[in-house]
């Protein structure tokens, strides 16, 4: 398998050309733009045989993709903060019309005020829409989500479009080692996209979208949740299928990290997670059993798979990189509600905006929250924000 | 021109949709059957004929259809004919199917876009001059003086001139039509669909509901917008402009019917001052002054 040097962006590009992608529509914002330049390249230069649709804007963006996965193509864009949320109706339209379609959202903070670099944000902003929702930790798994979620999307059972999230900047313009599957070998795994659950096309007497009467909406809507659910089984199938095909595998929808002898776990998701993990290190170095439970899937919600492994913690430490004004972090809120608070619970709102959070001070953070359980038995904190 | 007797006798839209009676959305529709059958794909944003469509899922319309966000025909319409082509269905006609709301106003954007591009897709504005679906409220082709729900005492603005803003994006084909001259209609579509790249036709289709008058008088009142010389007909194609020949007359200004006759049977007018017809008038004459000017230099 050839390794390659590549941007968390550039490592999207090369996913896209994996998996035969047909139609591309993707309009420029930071830290996105370098994913469009590099597959209108990959086009013009004839190295991947997809049409691209040059559109003036994110809504028509994924409009584009839309039709064209209604035609049945398999089709991709990508986008970031502000692009996200002026697409943010026809991501809905997408979901409920159970079309194939994957989209990358290089995460971005939202303005005002204006603010490139990363936060989860926009990407949690996407949480209710039926949209399959990863997030990646490096570009080796940046690569691999993408080629996954071809898969995930297209399964039967599924019919869902997926979002693969990386951090702006720390993924998408940071260049990492990533090994490249050859292309048979992608194609003997991934098959052309069948025109399926169905096409609009001439004679196919196929409408989508007529108004239908509220209990057919509301059934729609519980085969959704359905298919939702059966999502998280097609998603460890997958990671299965792929650690046979290239020997990487992540655990599905969560992959826990030195969590089996742990009595304190970190959870959260993204990049920063490598320094939540160095941080375990450290302190397990020093006697403190942490582990670290990093959340690969918003949505599904890895509810059960959380409850397996950390409902029987002493201490649970939530880590978000996004507010729900008035509620704190919404990952702490899913996790609450997954362990039914039995544990104690700390939410920690942090790296908003870019701010960076190293691994001292995911050390420090984890120490005086064992400190402060050890000393006091339960403790549940809503949300802290460290460094303000 | 084809003749009525030459027309497929197939029909595409089924009694029992769910259209006003006289509804012009529902003429066009079937013209557009008529004039390119089997092959016709439709995107249809929201509009009356999102509703039209009747309820799921049974459908009242013979063609298969992709509804679409209220500002995304153009964009939708762009990438499902990039599949149906990469799939090898050459013979797709892409048609996208959007109000004056949601091709002029939200969906302007969009179309723009789609035109810049060339997009090998027929755009079609069904106008019926404001926002239907929603109860009547003005649209930026609303013409001056009329009565809506957002304009209670009339319309203070002109009726914004769409097709001339496509015929600016120098497009393959752009042409008006009106429900009252299905001929001219379905001869303007046919056209259009063996041309490859933009095609964006306007059609006029007086609304009874939303312009208030007799259902039974929708083609009546829609020939009488080309008889005064309100509403003109024409081709603009690869770079040439010509007013077509039901229009053709109307260039000498004493073959046009009075304004009046158009304007006193809608009720969307009665509030009308003499000041304000005068208005209307003058309007008329300046439309044609402009186009029989665009005619000579687009030769
Ligand atoms: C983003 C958005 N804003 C508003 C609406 C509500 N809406 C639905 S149809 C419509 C008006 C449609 O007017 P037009 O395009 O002229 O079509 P018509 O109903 O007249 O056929 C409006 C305002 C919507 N569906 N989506
Ligand atoms: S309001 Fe007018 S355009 Fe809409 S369905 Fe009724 S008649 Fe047709
Ligand atoms: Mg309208």
């Amino acid at each position: 398998m050839p390794r390659k040097i590549l941007t968390g962006n550039h490592t999207v590009a090369e996913a896209v050309k994996l998996a035969r992608v047909q139609v591309i529509a993707a309009y420029p914002i930071t830290p996105q733009t370098t994913i469009v330049e590099k597959l209108a390249e990959m086009v013009e230069h004839g190295e991947i045989e997809a049409k691209m649709i040059r559109v003036e804007s994110e809504h028509s963006a994924l409009a584009a993709v839309y039709g064209a996965a209604a035609g049945g193509a398999r089709a991709f864009t990508a986008t970031s903060s502000h692009g996200l949320l002026y697409m943010h109706e026809v991501v809905w339209w997408a979901a409920a019309s159970r079309l194939p379609l994957v989209m990358a959202v290089v995460t971005r903070a939202i303005g005002p005020p204006w603010n490139i670099h990363v936060s989860h944000e926009d990407i949690m902003d996407q949480r209710d829409t039926g949209w399959i929702i990863s997030m990646a930790e490096d570009n080796q798994e940046v690569l691999d989500l993408v080629l996954q979620a071809f898969r995930i999307s297209e399964d039967e059972r599924v019919y869902l479009p997926a979002m693969v999230g990386l951090d702006g900047f720390l993924l998408s313009h940071t260049a990492m080692p990533v090994d490249v599957p050859e292309q048979e070998v992608v194609d003997s795994w991934l098959p052309p996209r069948l025109p399926r659950p169905y096409v609009i096309e001439p004679g196919s007497g196929v409408i989508m979208g007529n108004i239908p009467p509220d209990e057919a909406f509301y059934r729609m809507r519980h085969s959704m949740q359905r298919a939702m659910y059966n999502a998280k089984r097609v998603i460890e199938e997958v990671d299965e299928e792929y650690y046979k095909m290239t020997g990487r595998r992540y655990g599905g929808l969560v992959e826990f990290y030195r969590c089996d002898d742990a009595k304190y776990v970190v959870v959260l998701m993204g990049t920063w997670a490598g320094n939540a993990k160095e941080a375990a290190d450290r302190l397990r170095e020093r006697g403190i059993p942490v582990g670290v439970a990093r959340i690969r899937y918003v949505r599904p919600f890895p509810r059960e798979r959380l409850r397996e492994k950390l409902l029987g913690m002493k201490g649970v430490m939530v880590f978000d990189r996004s507010v729900s004004m008035g509620r704190g972090g919404p990952l702490h809120a899913e996790v609450v509600e997954a362990l039914e608070a039995k544990p104690s619970i700390m939410g920690v709102v942090a790296g908003v905006g870019g701010v960076d959070v190293g691994v001292r001070d995911f050390e420090k953070l984890v120490e005086d929250f064992v400190k402060k359980v050890e000393e006091e038995g339960r403790v549940y904190v809503n949300d802290y924000w460290y460094g303000v | 021109m084809v003749r009525i007797q030459d027309l497929p006798r197939k029909n595409f839209l089924m009694p029992g949709n769910a259209a006003c009676p006289g509804c012009p959305e529902t003429m066009g529709l079937r013209y557009v059957g008529m004039a390119l059958g089997e092959n016709a794909v439709l995107v249809i944003p929201a509009s009356c004929s999102s509703v039209i469509q009747g309820i799921y899922p049974r459908s009242g319309i013979g063609m298969p259809i992709l509804n679409i966000v209220f500002a995304a025909a153009a964009a939708a319409a762009s990438g499902l004919k990039a599949a149906l082509e990469i799939r090898g269905l050459k013979d797709a006609q892409v048609v996208a199917w959007a109000g004056d709301g949601g091709t002029g106003d939200i969906g302007f954007q969009a179309l723009s876009g789609a035109a810049e591009r060339n997009e090998d897709i027929i755009y079609i504005c069904v106008d019926n001059e404001a926002y239907m679906n929603t109860g009547i409220q003005r649209s930026s082709l609303t013409p001056y003086g009329a009565w809506t729900t957002t304009t209670w005492t009339g319309k203070k603005e002109h009726k914004k001139d769409v097709p001339l803003t496509l015929i600016a994006h120098r497009v393959p084909y752009v042409a008006t039509a009106s429900v009252g001259f299905p001929t001219d209609f379905i001869d303007k579509l046919r056209k259009a669909s063996k041309i490859r790249g933009f095609k964006y036709i306007h059609l006029h289709a007086p609304c009874p509901v939303g312009w208030r008058f007799d259902p039974a008088k929708t083609a009546e009142v829609a020939k009488l917008a080309v008889q005064t010389g309100l509403w003109i007909l024409y081709e603009y194609e690869n770079g040439k402009f010509r007013i077509s020949p039901l229009s053709r007359p109307y260039r000498d200004k004493s073959k046009r019917k009075p304004l009046v006759e158009y304007i006193r049977l809608q009720g969307r007018f009665r509030h009308l001052k003499k000041s304000d017809i005068a208005v209307l008038e003058k309007y008329v004459d300046e439309m044609w002054e402009f186009y029989t000017k665009l005619e000579e230099i687009y030769k």
